[in-house]
């Protein structure tokens, strides 16, 4: 086991000096570089931006520059925001609750609901049950997130009046219902394509399961269903959705920076967002930088508690 | 049907997959309204009495089914069903010539990775890991903010999102064609290298290839409609699905319609292309079934 963390761990460790290495080249591909900021300004003569260059640090070779960039990050140094002169990651860090909030809630929805309509499509295959959910899950991804909101806000705010048409609370009132009001539209949304995934995945993993010979086994000794259903076929079928949970983190987080820009969700992609039209380059690569080490440590873990929960991956 | 009507002479395995491609009516159905789309993008406009650009100010916000613009009027009065078609091209020609250059970076990569493996492999697969590590989403805005927008440089970005899958599918094929019979007697006949790997092992994946190949443009129609939308995108005056949805959110009260149109064409479009990526993959390979 420590051997498999091990090696896992060294993968990761590469994964994230070449994740690292894609997010230095983005930074320098901006027009003017780091410099961008300062050139922008009028009153910055050449004089005042070779010497500015030379304070950075830019002047030296790439690899050297890469290498200090990639020092400050590991200290955590990320550059303060163009806008307000914030530490980047603190500014990240204050809008991350919102974002954790939105993508936890939209998670426990759709693993409940996907796994449910898995496992039941699983058990009666090609029904009218199995053939409505296979077909509406190919539906809903395909329905832009960002759409599918609008039409959420259209319905339910605009014409029906029973959810709050974007925010995470209404100014003034710090109830626990009113931040559940705001969080039901946006959660939904977030939810539909994820349960769909799940759905999916774990009507495919469920059906590999019920026709192995255990299950026949469990039959044969006269095993009351329910109990072959959750001890012996949905324990097994449930392992491979630790790795889609793991697959699934990129895809999760960016249908929330989705949904959050149709909903005004003040979390990590609003933000994200807000950045980019501020031409706020520090946070821009912050974030960036911060949800490909979220994914890279996601996957890690689920490759790590996969393989306390099934031991033979550890030895493969 | 009974069985004993069904043919005994087995079917060319290109008669087998159309016959399984035919039965798979949710395919069909996409393969039809994808061509309906494309049809009626490129031709449509030359039978509108109106211009996608043209701005008719008197005539703004004119629901739809009401008098001549059929399905109505947006801020400026320029026809909605006309700005559909003409958007219809950009979006559908971005998602396809995304997808064909996707599919060339991925089929290079992937076939070189495959085949050499080793070091060479290695790298080039751990560089596919390390961009799928970035949320497409997030990269792609990044990538659009700090270039210059425009039809060309947002198709060149979903290209540069959303070849790794492809990479992926492909290393894992050709890794396991280049042991078999035929790679090793190209070898012997003293074939280069190239030419065993693009001539005889991606021909042989095929199958997988097309299946990708589609559920790519699904994907590359999506990301345009979402980094138009947010004004990374095709700029207006120009019309693209994504950018018709810039200002629909303003006016969602007043002028639904403007959000409900083009937002309805991208579900229909990016539909269609994934059931018939699904029928596809049916049809090609019935081995590789997954649900």
């Amino acid at each position: 086991m420590a051997r498999y963390v091990a090696n896992r761990l060294a993968q990761a460790i590469m994964l994230l000096v070449i994740v690292s290495a894609i997010g230095f080249a983005i930074l320098h591909l901006a027009p003017g570089g780091p410099l961008s900021q300062f050139a922008a300004s009028a009153q910055m003569t050449q004089e005042d931006l070779d010497r500015v260059t030379k304070q950075l640090g830019l002047d030296r070779s790439l690899p050297i520059q890469y290498l200090d960039w990639f020092g400050r990050m590991l200290r955590g140094d990320w550059g303060r925001s163009y806008r307000d002169g914030e530490a980047v990651l603190s500014v990240i860090s204050s809008h991350l609750g919102a974002t954790l909030e939105l993508m936890t809630t939209a998670t426990i929805i759709a693993v409940l609901l996907g796994c449910w309509i898995g496992v039941l499509g699983a058990l009666r295959r090609y029904s009218l049950f199995d053939t409505l959910a296979t077909v509406g899950a190919m539906i809903a991804l395909s329905i832009p997130t960002f759409w599918f909101g609008l039409v959420t806000i259209y319905v339910f705010s605009v014409k029906l009046g029973w959810l709050p048409s974007g925010n995470r609370q209404t100014v003034g009132d710090g109830s626990l219902l009113d931040l559940l009001h705001h969080l039901i539209a946006p959660a939904l949304v977030l939810a539909l394509v994820e349960t769909a995934m799940w759905g999916r995945f774990m009507r495919s993993a469920m059906l590999e399961v019920i026709n192995q010979d255990y299950i026949r086994t469990a039959r044969a000794k006269g095993m009351p269903e329910w109990r072959i259903l959750t001890v012996h076929a949905l324990r097994n079928a449930l392992l491979p959705m630790i790795t889609v949970a793991g697959l699934q983190f990129p895809t999760l987080l960016g249908g929330a920076l989705v949904a959050e820009t149709v909903f005004t969700w003040p979390g990590m992609g609003r933000l994200f967002l807000d950045s980019i039209g501020y031409r706020d380059y520090p946070v821009v690569m912050g974030i960036l930088m911060f949800s490909a080490t979220m994914v890279l440590i996601g996957s890690f873990l689920a490759d790590i508690f996969y393989a306390v929960v099934d031991p033979r991956i550890r030895v493969g | 049907m009974t069985s004993a009507a069904l043919p005994t002479v087995p079917l060319a395995p290109g008669q087998a997959a159309w016959r399984r491609f035919r039965r798979h009516r949710l395919a069909l159905a996409g393969a039809v309204i994808i061509l309906l789309l494309i049809l009626g993008s490129a031709f449509g406009p030359y039978l509108l009495p109106f211009d996608d650009t043209y701005i008719d100010i008197m005539k703004r916000f004119a629901p739809p089914f009401s008098g001549a613009h059929i399905l109505g009027t947006d801020e400026l009065g320029r026809d909605v069903l006309a700005r559909l078609m003409m958007g219809g091209r950009v979006s559908l020609s971005i998602g396809i010539v995304a997808m064909v250059i996707a599919m060339a970076v991925g089929i290079a990569v992937g076939a070189f990775a495959g085949f050499y493996g080793g070091v060479v492999g290695a790298v080039l697969m751990r560089l596919v890991d390390a961009v799928l590590c970035f949320p497409t989403i997030f990269l792609l805005l990044a990538l659009a903010a700090l270039t210059e927008p425009g039809p060309v440089t947002t198709t060149v970005l979903i290209a540069a999102t959303a070849w790794m899958a492809v990479a992926r599918v492909v290393e894992a094929q050709v890794r396991s064609l280049r042991e078999r019979e035929f790679a090793v007697a190209a070898l012997a006949f003293g074939s280069s290298n190239l030419r065993i790997m693009f001539r005889e092992l991606v021909p042989n994946a095929i199958a997988p290839i097309v299946v990708a190949a589609t559920l790519n443009v699904a994907k590359a129609i999506l990301l345009e409609s979402y980094v138009s939308y947010l004004g990374y995108g095709i700029q207006p005056p120009a019309a693209s699905w994504g950018n018709m949805l810039n200002n629909a959110q303003i006016y969602l009260t007043s002028a639904p319609w403007l959000a409900i149109a083009p937002g309805l064409a991208i579900t229909l479009a990016v539909t269609s292309f994934n059931f018939l990526g699904d029928g596809l993959r049916d049809a090609l390979d019935p081995r590789m079934n997954i649900p």
